[in-house]
């Protein structure tokens, strides 16, 4: 694999953080957390505790009704290419190629033509598409979709990497491939991720740390912060007893139950 | 010639539920679509002939028979009978396009940028949707006294009548088409770099690609439609002004030559549009 250039990174602050809709449905309050430069930070929880909204807030897509973010010590006024997203649904043009996609955003920032081409070609090399340049992505498949999905962010040259559930819609094997192809890239690039998924396996296998959220409209208590657990596994076998014990005691900070306030 | 319509359709027996091999199909939508034109045509010949009397008042004594009416079409392409419509074609058809072409291209620049606009911004829309909405009912027809005081007669009054209707069907199609493109890759655009006026430009134009087509084949349709009406504006040279000139001097078959004609050119104008787009898309899926 070509070498990726060591990206920028930024530090995350997030203090205070709420978001109450429209009609005062509290759907997250009172987030702090504080993401390190460079690391990888996975987001788990039931549907509706507020992690994607924390992602989108992050993602400068919605603003929120309390608190503050700051990514690199900027605050946060709306989206930027200093937050690549990662959609679980791809969110591709379909009308470009994978090169176009690819070279989008590099485009957008007036670099030499010849320079766009050349980290488009490495991007596009490291996620393993350079035969399917050319394609677009109706003639590709789901995981084929979201690796240039990567590569599309990735070329930016974000010093944050945000991702939706980006595995969610994919079938087992191709999930497990993406997985360990999105540890390489994170150890090459060293760029701050954080990783929204239900999958408790998938976020001790790939984070430094776990960020458990509980709680949700339905619950009565505006989705929050439940948990920070640290993964302190050297080796990330998933069928390790040591693994497994990591899984159980956050699939149990999961589950807490809220008494209905 | 008329009398083959009868085998043909016999010749095609109706399939049981086996699917049948593609060009086998292709071949039968083919043969399908002859014997109603035929008898059509058949139908016309017997009732010149019979001088028959038709629902409406139609006199059908009043036609020419279908052949008069190849003859006319051969005259008016080359020349055969030396009258005042021999090889005209060659100077009404280019007058006529230039119009259709003049008109159907003002009214895509002002509606695919204010559709997109509309489409995209509730302040934009709630500004013109009234305006819109008042004028598109009013028929070219209607508007044809005013234009004649206002821009009077010639070239102008007639491309302009044509830019009005091809205006709606294009700035609708472009609005529904601006509405509906996905709110993810709006998000992707932004999150990429993309400022929120870059986004009209590379996600909503072509996101709405397929519908801005759509309404573009339907404003050439009704250009070439509101063509014979555009030229009853005093014009000497064109496909509409000679139907009338036809009229004038009662020569029926010119006047069926003419309504072909058009029919024909408004047919070619449509597969050439599409055939820009697919050169200019090449395989690019912006058309569905």
């Amino acid at each position: 694999m070509d070498h990726l250039t060591a990206g920028r990174t930024a530090d995350v602050r997030i203090s205070g953080l709420g978001k109450t809709y429209d009609g005062g449905v509290a759907a997250m309050a009172d987030v702090d957390l504080t993401i390190a430069s460079g690391e990888f930070v996975a987001v788990v929880g039931a549907s509706g505790c507020g992690k994607s909204t924390l992602l989108r807030i992050l993602a400068g897509f919605e603003r929120p009704t309390a608190g503050s973010v700051e990514v690199g010590g900027t605050p946060v006024t709306g989206p930027g290419p200093d937050r690549g997203v990662v959609f679980q649904d791809y969110g591709l043009f379909p009308w470009l190629s994978v090169r176009e996609n690819v070279a989008y955003g590099p485009s957008r920032k007036k670099l030499p033509k010849a320079e766009v081409a050349a980290v488009t070609d490495r991007f596009i090399a490291a996620v393993g598409l350079t035969r399917f340049a050319g394609k677009y992505p109706a003639q590709l498949s789901g995981g084929m979709q979201q690796r240039v999905a990567i590569a599309r962010v990735l070329a930016n040259d974000p010093s944050l990497l945000l991702m939706d559930e980006p595995f969610g819609a994919l079938d087992a094997l191709t999930r497990t491939d993406l997985q360990a192809e999105l540890k390489r890239i994170h150890v090459e690039t060293r760029t701050t991720v954080v990783f929204v998924t239900h999958s408790i396996e998938e976020a001790v296998y790939l984070a430094d740390r776990v960020v458990v959220m509980t709680g949700g409209a339905s619950h009565g208590v505006p989705g929050h912060v439940q948990a920070v657990v640290p993964v302190d596994l050297a080796d990330r076998d998933v069928t390790s007893p040591a693994f497994n014990e990591v899984k159980r005691q956050i699939a149990a900070l999961v589950h807490t139950v809220h008494a209905p306030v | 010639m008329t009398t083959t319509a009868v085998p043909v359709s016999a010749a095609v027996p109706t399939a049981p539920a086996a699917p049948r091999p593609k060009r086998n199909g292709r071949l039968r939508t083919v043969l399908l679509g002859l014997p109603v034109p035929l008898l059509f045509l058949l139908l016309w010949h017997l009732g010149r002939e019979g001088k028959w009397e038709l629902p409406f008042g139609i006199r059908m004594g009043f036609l020419p028979y279908p052949a008069d009416v190849a003859g006319g079409l051969v005259n008016y392409v080359a020349g055969t009978r030396d009258n005042a419509f021999s090889s005209l074609l060659w100077e009404d058809l280019p007058a006529s396009a230039l119009r259709v072409f003049s008109g159907f291209a003002l009214a895509t620049a002002i509606a695919v940028p204010l559709g997109v606009l509309m489409g995209r911004s509730t302040t934009i829309n709630a500004l013109f949707d009234p305006m819109i909405n008042l004028f598109r009912p009013i028929p070219a027809t209607a508007w044809v006294p005013l234009v004649a005081l206002l821009i009077g007669y010639g070239d102008q009054a007639s491309i302009f009548l044509i830019t009005l209707s091809a205006f709606f069907p294009i700035v609708l199609g472009t609005i529904s088409g601006a509405r509906q493109v996905p709110e993810r890759l709006l998000e992707a655009a932004r999150m990429l770099g993309t400022s929120g006026a870059g986004t009209l430009l590379r996600v909503v134009l072509p996101a709405a690609a397929p519908a801005i087509v759509n309404g573009m084949r339907v404003g050439l349709g009704l250009s070439w439609v509101i063509l014979v009406l555009s030229e009853t504006t005093g014009v000497s040279t064109g496909l509409g002004s000679t139907i009338f000139l036809a009229r004038d001097v009662v020569q029926t078959d010119q006047i069926v030559v003419g309504m072909i004609c058009i029919a024909v050119a408004g047919f070619l104008s449509d597969r050439l549009l599409m055939g820009v787009f697919r050169v200019l898309f090449r395989d690019r899926p912006l058309i569905k």
